[in-house]
């Protein structure tokens, strides 16, 4: 048994310490929005936020994840309540087939969490991990580059609110 | 239009109610057809086979209104499109309808989804069906009201009279009422008066999809359910010799190991107990391997030595034009990957005698069948459901692993049994798009115009779907397994390899020969676009040639041998969209290029101009920017067919300058992402604009697979305008174009 907090709550999880931290959370948490995509760290679709950073969840053990602050896409918003990347994703429509979308989303709003304002280049670099094969790739970075101007706005409206 | 009709319809409901009328309408079509008489007209789309309009579309008496398609969402915006076009028809808000997608048990039979014709097959058949779930309404109200129908009008689900009386469609509705069969004609609404169609309606699937919701197979947890996970043969025809499974059955959380023949699986409590069982399993079987591959470096000469049966598929001969200067050139197409992000995945489970099967196919009808061979149960007790998965862009691994699920569920009867291929599993099983040749020739006259055309391809067939239980692979792997089916070439005017290798332009001779190759080397079907891709992509590489043989600008060449009207708009529209002038220079480094198409030459027509880069120390290409215009017929959602043109043009520009399948003598060895790579974000182009020509009232014409070819095309032409050089083998890859740029 080890205590995992994710998207604020904590859980306790009877996992392997082996067990990639993807399985953990699809399989034990029942959470949807970290995908399997391919299991090696090549695509991205699994990606969530540990800690503030970025991660490939089907490549790290849960063992490693002792103490620390796991957040998944459920956490940022919900349909009714939607967090800025998200309501971006939607005004943009920047999905087809969508399975690549959640892993792309956490990884640009980390980066938007550390830097508000990337450049065109900033983002296309950081998403470099991540595949998307329906070839949403133009309306993705126009939904990142919305979800920057979004949170500027929420920022502004609501001085102090930090993003989760 | 059809006023007989509407009079017939209002006496039969007057007289006795919808039951009668449904017999009357199958008398009154009996009439119709006099001895000799040109059998009666069907009613459009999928209308044709499946008449009768509660098949499409549903009232309940407190007004709930559902609408059912055998079609599937795959991404591609189906679910979102067809409620428009049914909430138009029907006039009721688009919010309120319910939709019911492909499910053995609860919609049409509407084969696959597939081809871009869901909404020419499925579209049209839910608005003619809402139409006439209207008209039947109205008349009711008529009857009801004592007025004539004609000065009742439909509003938000409502039937208004002149005098303000409003009868809701479920005040309207009684049993039966729409259980009658489709006329032929309808009355459509005039498309001026759209308020729904036409617009762009946020998808109705994007929601769920981020924000984490339940939106895919992959998502499903059924109470009780159980993991299993597959260990595939390391090569086609490999016999599994031993297996020693003591071990892996008392592995943590394994529930059985399932063997039948070399079809070998595990199943676990847990997901990742069932992987790491799987690896377990996969390290104690050991295989008896052949090898059987071809060369993958010389597809050229497997291809065109392989036994093929000909087809000469077009010709046209004007013995008055004769050409002067002659030239040939050669391409070729290898393997490619469909390459879903999220491996195939199903569930099913077997209770009582029956089996359920959730599955992101796109043919639940034919998989049901081919299911129900396999595991001999009569397709009755076979029902399968369709959940959307990861985009598939044809058929991929989503057959075999609801027969993967089914056999497996089948052996564990009453628990859920939940199945997810590994990456190096789709990778490598995958039916690959199949690899292509084609050889051209053709000559100008002394005007510059192409005076004579030959055009050969050599080609497997473009579909190994099921239909039968030997399409799949569990069923071939099997202690008793089933034959995989006799490839067949699939008939024009869509065709396979074939399709769209018959050209679009005028040209006074011409004569198109299709090599359909019975054998499959590797295991292939069906890829978006088909054989138009690789077809398209010769046609217009070579047009690009012979205008430069003629000397003249790609799009005044192109325009001279075309005289569709449609085909010319397109052409022009991107063309100027672009700033596409004759005798243009461009930047250094970059060139221009331009390709059109009207797919399977009775579908969307698709014009594509873009500007690449070429770094030429490295030879790295860079599609800068590509401008398209598109004529889709009667636009029913603007900004999800610009997504789908869009998104054609990035994945037909991956499939172009990266991807081909490789292999030994035995083994895939394109296995995974670094295998097979594929299109990453340091190539997406600065800009892609889409301008759409829309053509209210006009059939739906589909836009799945129309940008497929020409961005193809459009890109290699580009990449030849810039560095002088013509690539004529699939993919044009960065040392390709180096060594081009070298020779
Ligand atoms: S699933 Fe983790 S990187 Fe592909
Ligand atoms: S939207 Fe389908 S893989 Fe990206």
């Amino acid at each position: 048994m080890m205590t995992l907090k994710v998207n604020g709550h904590d859980h306790q999880v009877d996992a392997d310490p082996d067990t990639p931290l993807l399985y953990v959370l699809r399989d034990d948490i029942k959470l949807n929005a970290a995908k399997f995509g391919c299991g090696l760290g090549q695509c991205g679709a699994c990606t969530v936020i540990v800690d503030g950073k970025a991660v490939l969840s089907c490549v790290t053990p849960l063992v490693l994840l002792e103490g620390k602050q796991v957040t998944t896409l459920e956490g940022l918003g919900t349909i009714g309540a939607p967090a800025p990347i998200q309501r971006a994703f939607m005004e943009e429509q920047a999905a087809q087939c969508g399975y690549c979308i959640a892993g792309m989303m956490m990884r640009a709003q980390a980066l938007l969490q550390r830097n508000s304002k990337p450049t065109d280049e900033q983002i296309r670099a950081e998403l470099e991990p991540h595949l998307c094969r329906c070839g949403t790739h133009m309306r993705i970075l126009r939904a990142v580059h919305r979800a920057a101007r979004l949170m500027d706005t929420a920022d502004a409206a609501s001085t102090g609110r930090s993003a989760p | 239009m059809n006023a007989p009709v509407i009079l017939d319809r209002r006496r039969v409901l007057a007289g006795g109610g919808a039951l009668i009328f449904s017999f009357s309408l199958t008398s009154a079509f009996a009439q119709d057809q006099a001895p000799g008489a040109a059998p009666a007209p069907k009613p459009p789309g999928s209308l044709a086979t499946t008449p009768y309009l509660d098949s499409w579309i549903r009232i309940d008496a407190d007004g709930g209104i559902t609408v059912f398609t055998g079609k599937a969402e795959l991404g591609q915006g189906l679910k979102t499109a067809l409620q428009q076009i049914a909430a138009e028809e029907l006039d009721v808000a688009f919010e309120t309808l319910k939709l019911v997608t492909a499910d053995t048990r609860l919609t049409a039979n509407e084969g696959y989804t597939a081809g871009s014709n869901s909404m020419k097959d499925s579209g049209a058949a839910i608005q003619n069906a809402a139409a006439q779930v209207r008209e039947l309404l109205v008349a009711e109200a008529a009857r009801r009201l004592g007025q004539p129908a004609e000065g009742l009008r439909t509003e938000n689900g409502a039937v208004i009279s002149a005098n303000g009386k409003r009868l809701t469609y479920g005040d309207l509705v009684a049993a039966d009422m729409l259980h009658v069969q489709a006329q032929p004609k309808s009355k459509l609404k005039d498309s001026a008066t759209f308020k729904v169609m036409g617009q762009s309606i946020p998808r109705v699937d994007i929601p769920a999809k981020v924000t984490g919701g339940a939106a895919y197979v992959q998502d499903m947890r059924l109470p009780g359910m159980v993991h299993a996970r597959i260990v595939r043969p390391p090569s086609y025809g490999a016999q599994l010799t031993e297996c020693d499974t003591a071990a892996i059955e008392k592995l943590p959380g394994v529930i059985k190991i399932v063997r039948d023949g070399n079809f070998l699986a595990v199943v676990a409590e847990k997901e990742f107990q069932s992987i790491k069982a799987m690896n377990a399993l996969s390290a104690a079987a050991k295989w008896k391997e052949t090898a059987s591959l071809p060369k993958q470096d010389d597809l050229l000469k497997v291809l065109t030595s392989l036994r093929s049966q000909d087809f000469t598929i077009f010709e046209h001969s004007n013995p008055a034009v004769t050409g002067q200067k002659t030239i040939e050139a050669t391409y070729t197409r290898p393997y490619q990957s469909h390459g879903s992000i999220g491996p195939s995945c199903a569930v099913a489970h077997f209770t009582d005698g029956a089996m359920t099967v959730w599955t992101h196919t796109q043919g639940v009808f034919p998989d049901r069948q081919g299911i129900a061979e396999m595991l001999r149960m009569p397709p009755a007790s076979v029902r399968l459901i369709h959940v959307e998965g990861s985009g598939c862009y044809g058929h991929n691994g989503a057959d075999d692993a609801a027969a993967d699920a089914a056999l497996i569920a089948l052996a564990l009867p009453g628990r859920p049994v939940r199945v997810q291929w590994m990456r190096e599993q789709e990778h490598g099983w995958e039916p690959y798009g199949p690899a292509m040749v084609t050889k051209l020739k053709a000559s100008l006259d002394g005007n510059g115009k192409i005076a004579d055309w030959n055009f050969e391809v050599f080609s497997n067939t473009h579909s190994m779907r099921p239909g039968g239980a030997g399409s799949m692979l569990a069923a071939q792997h099997m202690a008793q397994p089933f034959a995989v089916p006799e490839p067949k070439p699939l008939p024009l005017p869509d065709g396979g390899g074939d399709r769209n290798a018959i050209p679009f332009y005028n040209f006074p001779n011409a004569r198109v020969v299709h090599h359909f190759i019975p054998e499959m080397p590797l295991r292939i079907s069906a890829m978006r676009a088909l054989g138009a891709y690789h077809n398209v992509f010769s046609i217009e590489s070579f047009m690009d040639e012979l205008a430069a043989l003629a000397g003249a600008d790609p799009v005044e060449f192109r325009l001279k041998h075309l005289d569709d009207q449609r085909g010319r708009d397109v052409i022009e529209k991107a063309a100027q969209g672009f700033g596409w002038k004759a005798g243009q220079t461009p930047p250094l480094d970059r060139g221009y290029g331009f390709a059109f198409a009207r797919y399977k030459n009775h579908a969307a027509y698709c014009a594509i101009a873009s500007e690449v880069e070429v770094n030429r120390e490295t030879g790295r290409p860079r599609l800068v920017r590509a401008v398209a215009a598109v004529d889709s017929g009667q636009v029913i959602n603007p900004d999800g067919l610009i997504n789908q043109i869009e998104g054609a043009i990035v994945q037909s520009m991956s499939w172009t300058l990266y991807e081909s399948v490789t292999f030994d003598a035995t083994r895939i060895t394109s296995i995974d992402w670094q295998t097979y790579p594929i299109l990453r974000f340091n190539a997406v182009p600065d800009s892609i604009e889409v301008h759409i020509i829309n053509r209210p009232g006009q059939p739906f014409l589909g836009s799945g697979e129309t940008g497929q070819g020409p961005a193809a095309a459009s890109i290699a032409n580009a990449i030849a305008n810039v560095t002088g050089k013509r690539l004529r083998d699939l993919p044009l890859t960065r040392k390709r174009i180096k060594d081009a740029i070298d020779a």
